[in-house]
């Protein structure tokens, strides 16, 4: 699916620095994204890593440092230097946010069948029957049903909501996902259920994913590497198994023998 | 009006009200208008001796382009005789003193709100439209800060799905009117609360539009023969309202028609919205199914007397 | 007959005629004069001229007098003089320091330099209806004491703060920056202080009252004391350039407000209280007040505080706080509509046509839906 030969990073991260005044959001975090990869940034609240998504996603300007990225035509783009334009075409088609609230990433006043067609009226399809049809298949995909299209994200669940959210970004096919804890606030099988189908999706799209959650367990369902982060500064880095089952620093340590081993 | 002209013959107040300064500034709005066909241009509307909403931008506009020898023609509701057509077009007559007119073909330039006239109009006219909320955004995004954006970077994916959202929910579009189009293939504009019956006149109209929004600020302009599209689904095309029904007065098809309730028992009848259209072609022995009604009879009747005043 | 908004000529001009003769009421009862209004209803003057925008008191009272008493009728009246009046320039800022005060309290000293000055104040006053008022005589003279004022200079609260270092200083600015004017060029946002500032001077009493009082229940609080409040009159001068100096145009009375707001620091900077700023025409205290209060909730940003109420909502805030807009919005409405209704009336009718079509069609699909919903 993807056409970018895989020996080639999608993202790279340059010593991105982000304070807020002079407190520090996140410190000198530099590392490479491969297409097809997840990475899991875990730590605990405070910690730096939603703002190092936010600085990724281009919704916080990086105090310093820099970010790259890989467009389709398989150039590297320093991400702040993009224009306003060629950033929201990125951000409707090429990338996904998926935020926990899933209100945040959802429009609550307008159907579902709308919620997931937004995308593709945004870059231009016109034909209404297609655009419902994509939509009813997406809906399908994220496990809603069919006659759920014209209802409004109000009347669902927790659950429904977040798999719809999921569906709305996804429809333009990005390469490059984030999400902030996208489990966070559901019921335990509701979790179970969408971190499922959450990385049956990612594995048949192939997607490259960097996910922020402080929930160890979803770092281990679906994350290819994993990167530590405490006071603002990734503290330890490597794959997911690997850090997991043999953390080296005493606060990873910590943190894997607060959780259950899954 | 006995007292016409007499403000301006007195010298109370500059031709047509402003200033020739103010004048410029709004020229200049409208020449930037002109070149970006469609493209909202914030200008520095004054305060008008008319309050904000009843048509400050419309006449800022028409004072803006107005000469000594223009003939102007004042329409609300596609009527010269409706209230405040008659109270602005007083005012012109008052400020300007230029001769004016019922007649859509003499007009120079025409100020309207909700309608455009019937007659097609050409290449020596200017059409001034009265614009509530220039936005067609507004509704879907309330901040300026974010529309302007949104214009700027063409990205008007929003709008369709409010699109989507009608057929979804009714199984059409439902907006009838200041329903929205794309202008010479960049900006959507809202053409104002014109019913959408009126939108194919906008397209490739030989005459000059104006818009003119006072309380908002703003200007914009689609010049002569320039594309105008109303936005739709290639499946759900953009379709003008059809009345079942000729006016009843002049019998004419294929126009927009008011409903007039005559009794209080289910009685009405469908007359010409654009009353000099229907004026001219009973005065050329067209009649409609209900011309010799009494009632109809009394509102042909008060129009004429209206007329010929 | 529907031909009752096809009136024409006739009928306005015969509806202004009975605005005319109800307007002035019964004519056994004396006119008001001009004099009569600006000396006894000098509040609605005082609102009438600040967001009317023209400081005039005798046009002030005729706008009044004109529009019956609807003070935002006059406003409009003065606004729509305003602007056909030539401009010659900018006259220089007032110097409220050099006000002479008729009065002047501060909420946050016991006392100050220059004293605390009561003044003519509602405040302390009973409210209750004075009946004496309904049988006043004319001219006689009314006996009034004051006390003696100090002679000693009255500097601004905000200014003794500011000596300490305890005030943010007034932000600087380079004096021959160019100061926007909102009647000249239309309002863009992000919108700076000045411009802010010009837009809560003439806005709607009312609407700035009710969002300063939104942020003390809490809807963005900004812990505010009235510092100092004081009216009088102040010189306006003009910077003549064919003279070289400012000569003095004449004097006005206005009322100052300056808040001073919750304390503000940083590693960079120590703390300090912050300001909130109002001035107005006349003696219209609570408009001075509000203003000031929301002044201060909209300087959000510059310190650094979180968006959350809507008195800090900047684009909110300007975009209606402009009753002559407001209401010339809302009172449109009045205008025929008959087109677009036309057009909303055959939509509605079609819509309920397929409506009913459909249901009786499957008569049973209602319930059907309703457990498939469940």
């Amino acid at each position: 699916m993807n056409t970018i030969q895989s020996d080639e990073p999608l993202l790279q991260v340059h010593n991105v620095t982000r304070y807020y005044g002079d407190r520090v959001g996140c410190l000198d975090v530099s590392f490479d994204l491969w297409p097809g990869e997840v990475l899991a940034i875990v730590g605990e609240s405070g910690s730096g890593k939603t703002t190092l998504l936010n600085c990724l996603s281009t919704r916080l300007a990086p105090t310093a440092g820099a970010i790259e990225y890989r467009m389709r035509d398989g150039a590297m783009r320093n991400l702040y230097q993009l224009t306003e334009a060629e950033r929201r075409l990125l951000m409707r088609t090429d990338w996904g946010f998926v935020h926990q609230n899933a209100a945040d990433g959802l429009r609550m006043n307008v159907s579902a069948g709308a919620n997931v067609g937004e995308r593709l009226m945004a870059v231009g399809q016109r034909h209404y029957g297609n655009i419902r049809s994509t939509a009813d298949d997406w809906l399908g995909r994220v496990e809603i049903e069919s006659d759920r299209i014209d209802d409004d994200p109000r009347s669902f669940s927790g659950g429904m909501r977040q798999r719809l959210q999921i569906a709305r970004n996804l429809v333009t096919h990005p390469r490059l996902v984030f999400m902030d804890e996208p489990t966070g606030g559901l019921d335990v099988s509701v979790q179970a259920r969408l971190l499922d189908l959450l990385r049956r999706l990612v594995s048949d799209l192939g997607l490259s994913v960097v996910i922020v959650t402080h929930d160890l367990a979803v770092a281990r369902l679906l994350s290819h590497r994993i990167m530590v982060m405490r006071q603002g500064y990734v503290i330890e880095a490597g794959l997911t198994d690997q850090v997991l089952d043999d953390p080296r620093e005493p606060y990873s340590q910590l943190l894997v023998s607060s959780i259950l081993q899954v | 009006m006995n007292d016409t002209a007499q403000i301006y013959d007195q010298g109370e107040y500059n031709f047509a009200y402003l200033d020739e300064q103010t004048k410029r500034m709004i020229r200049r709005a409208i020449l930037k208008g002109i070149a970006i066909p469609g493209y909202q241009v914030p200008f520095a509307s004054r305060e008008m001796p008319m309050p904000y909403g009843w048509g400050t931008g419309g006449v800022q506009v028409t004072a803006a382009v107005l000469g000594k020898d223009d003939c102007l023609k004042m329409i609300d509701q596609g009527s010269d005789d409706t209230t405040n057509a008659v109270s602005l077009r007083g005012f012109f007559e008052k400020t300007a003193g230029v001769r004016t007119t019922y007649e859509t073909s003499e007009a120079t330039v025409i100020q309207t709100r909700h309608r455009i006239p019937e007659k097609t109009l050409t290449e020596d006219q200017i059409l001034v439209f009265q614009v509530p909320i220039p936005e067609p955004l507004r509704f879907l995004e309330p901040r300026e800060t974010e529309t302007r954006k949104m214009h700027a970077l063409e990205d008007y994916g929003l709008m369709h799905v409010k699109l989507y959202e009608d057929i979804a929910k009714n199984g059409h579009i439902a907006t009838t009117y200041a329903y929205p189009v794309k202008v010479n293939d960049r900006y959507v504009m809202d053409p104002s609360p014109t019913p959408k019956f009126d939108n194919p006149k906008i397209d490739e109209m030989a005459a000059l539009q104006l818009y003119g929004a006072g309380r908002e600020k703003r200007i914009y302009a689609i010049p002569p023969y320039t594309k105008v599209k109303s936005l739709d689904f290639e499946d759900y095309p953009f379709e003008v309202q059809k009345f079942d029904k000729p006016c009843a007065l002049c019998g004419a098809e294929n126009v927009y028609l008011d409903e007039v309730i005559l009794d209080d028992r289910g009685g009405r009848m469908f007359v010409c919205s654009d009353s000099d259209h229907c004026e001219e072609r009973r005065a050329q022995g067209h009649t409609g199914p209900m011309a010799a009604n009494p009632a109809a009879a009394q509102i042909t009747e008060k129009n004429q007397r209206e007329t010929t005043r | 007959m529907y031909v009752a908004v096809k009136g024409g000529e006739t009928a306005i001009r015969n509806a202004h005629k009975l605005l005319a003769k109800r307007r002035r009421g019964d004519t056994s009862v004396p006119a008001l004069t001009l004099e009569q209004i600006a000396e006894q209803l000098s509040h609605s003057v005082a609102r009438v001229m600040g967001e009317g925008s023209l400081y005039d008191e005798t046009l002030a009272a005729l706008a009044i007098k004109q529009a019956r008493g609807d003070l935002i009728e006059a406003a409009f009246l003065m606004r729509a003089y305003r602007t056909t009046l030539p401009r010659f320039g900018y006259s220089q800022p007032v110097d409220t320091a050099r006000m002479l005060v008729e009065r002047r309290i501060s909420a946050t000293y016991k006392d100050l330099p220059g004293g605390q000055v009561l003044g003519p104040t509602f405040d302390y006053s009973y409210r209750l209806l004075d009946f004496t008022l309904a049988a006043e005589s004319d001219g006689a003279e009314l006996p009034v004491e004051t006390a003696e004022m100090r002679d000693e200079a009255m500097p601004r609260v905000t200014d003794l703060l500011g000596d300490e270092g305890l005030m943010e200083p007034d932000p600087i600015t380079d004096v021959d920056a160019p100061v926007g004017d909102l009647t000249r060029e239309p309002l863009a946002f992000p919108a700076d202080r000045d411009l802010r500032l010009q837009n809560l001077a003439r806005g709607d009493e009312g609407f700035l009252l009710a969002l300063a009082y939104s942020t003390q229940r809490g809807y963005g609080r900004t812990h505010p004391f009235a510092g100092e409040i004081r009216y009088g009159e102040v010189e306006v001068e003009f910077f003549a350039e064919e003279l070289g100096f400012a000569v003095t145009l004449g004097t006005i009375k206005v009322t100052e407000c300056q808040m001073v707001n919750q304390f503000k620091g940083s590693s960079k900077a120590a703390p300090t209280f912050t300001r909130g700023y109002g001035l107005v025409f006349g003696q219209v205290e609570r408009k001075a007040m509000s203003m000031a209060m929301v002044d201060r909730s909209m300087r959000w940003q510059e310190l650094g505080e979180e968006q959350s109420a809507p008195a800090q909502d900047i684009e909110f805030v300007l975009s209606h706080s402009d009753n002559i807009q407001a209401t010339g919005f809302v009172e449109h409405l009045k205008l025929p509509h008959y087109v677009d209704f036309q057009a909303e009336l055959d939509l509605v009718r079609r819509m309920r046509a397929e409506w009913f079509e459909k249901r009786d069609q499957n008569p049973d699909e209602d319930a059907a839906a309703q457990e498939a919903a469940e």
